[in-house]
């Protein structure tokens, strides 16, 4: 047999989702997200500063259910990975390594953000009467 | 580089299965990967169903059974049969850990197991494992120093000695190193956790004295800095040691050296 023709063992098409890893790989794509929702940011303000015209077709882009939709993950993306960068400066330090605490750690990231994108909107909701 | 799929000669195809037999009272289902390199086959899955009325309590009770009594052909590492020689581990129910030490019973519905995940196969459930022990001999693990040598042992404190506390019990299974994808992405530049704890066990022994040139191999963004503290190591090992924590050590000590 020639080693080279050896079979790849299965990965990640075998191996069980953990908190570990999909906290982790979560706290890439909203880093992601961020990034794609920045140039909607950016596309927002262009369309402030070119007119009245493209000000509303942009508001109207934003205001759809679509747009919402995507401002609410947005604001998850946002809050997720603010906290779950807090948790990893912590690690950086040196510390929250036990096993126990790294799940305790993930689970307070996860429910905090939900609940802060939730508490946001909320306010939101109340204070602007959009939706 | 990141690769999602398996190759073309790796995809897992549905194997046969080995029936129980007739008077089994309490029968679990086994669901094995199974590759042979002189049928030109790609891999398969093979269930077998055991009697659990007659089978010890362990996953490897259970591979051994299954050897002896159902398929001579399956072929797997295993040796101390006590969690101390780190042969037999493999991908049990989704995570990496030694068959010898899993009890059957913590696994609910059929019990999947393949070999260690993204290693090239050699036969059924035994991995290659020459990458990680070529990587294992780049860290040099052995004890180095510059002074002379003294006239009798090398003294260490209690202290000094507990420093090596979670380091030293390490078994070399790299189920570690294997269940992290960082690792499988990157396994030619990135050192991976099971050798990056060894790395830091002579960093942290008191006697070593080739700290300053361990830490300048280390200063790399693959070999160290492709930890993302995953933490995926540390959930699986089955001695329950730290990785994460100690390439955070390693992370620190070349901050603190800067």
């Amino acid at each position: 047999m020639d080693p080279a023709n050896r079979p790849l063992s299965p990965h990640l098409q075998i191996y069980r989702p953990q908190i570990t890893s999909v906290l982790s790989i979560l706290h890439r794509l909203s880093g992601i997200g961020l990034g794609v929702g920045t140039l909607l940011l950016a596309y927002w303000l262009i369309a402030v500063a070119a007119g009245p015209g493209p000000f509303d077709f942009a508001q109207g882009l934003i205001g759809s259910w679509v747009g919402i939709v995507l401002l609410i993950g947005w604001t998850f993306a946002l809050i997720y990975h603010f906290c779950n960068g807090i948790r990893h400066l912590f690690w950086d330090a040196g510390y929250g390594y036990e096993l126990d605490t790294v799940y305790r750690s993930g689970w307070v990231v996860v429910l905090t953000s939900v609940l802060l994108t939730a508490g946001i909107w909320l306010a939101l909701v109340m204070v602007s009467g959009i939706l | 580089m990141v690769e999602f799929n398996l190759p073309k000669n790796s995809r897992v195809r549905v194997g046969i299965t080995h029936p129980a037999p007739e008077n089994a009272t309490n029968v679990k289902r086994f669901l094995i990967y199974r590759w042979n390199p002189d049928d030109g086959k790609n891999p398969s899955v093979d269930t077998y169903e055991v009697d659990m009325g007659a089978c010890g309590p362990m996953v490897l009770d259970a591979l051994i059974k299954i050897k002896n009594e159902i398929d001579a052909t399956l072929t797997f590492r295993r040796s101390c049969r006590e969690g101390v020689c780190g042969s037999c581990a493999m991908n049990i129910d989704g995570t990496n850990t030694l068959a010898c030490t899993k009890f059957t019973n913590d696994v609910k519905g059929d019990v999947k197991v393949y070999p260690l995940p993204h290693t090239p196969v050699i036969k059924d459930l035994v991995p290659d494992c020459s990458q990680l022990y070529a990587q294992y001999a780049a860290i040099k693990p052995w004890i180095q120093t510059q002074s002379s040598p003294p006239d009798r042992e090398r003294i260490q404190s209690q202290d000094e000695r507990k420093g090596l506390d979670g380091l030293y019990e390490c078994i070399m299974c790299f189920c570690c190193s294997t269940s992290c994808p960082s690792y499988w992405w990157n396994s030619d530049r990135y050192l991976g956790p099971a050798v990056l704890l060894q790395a830091y066990r002579w960093i942290n022994d008191s006697r070593d004295e080739g700290t300053g040139d361990r830490l300048d191999e280390l200063e790399d963004p693959f070999r160290l800095y492709r930890c993302h503290t995953i933490m995926n190591c540390t959930s699986t090992c089955p001695k329950n040691l730290n990785p994460a924590k100690a390439i955070g050590e390693i992370k620190k000590l070349l901050v603190e050296r800067q």
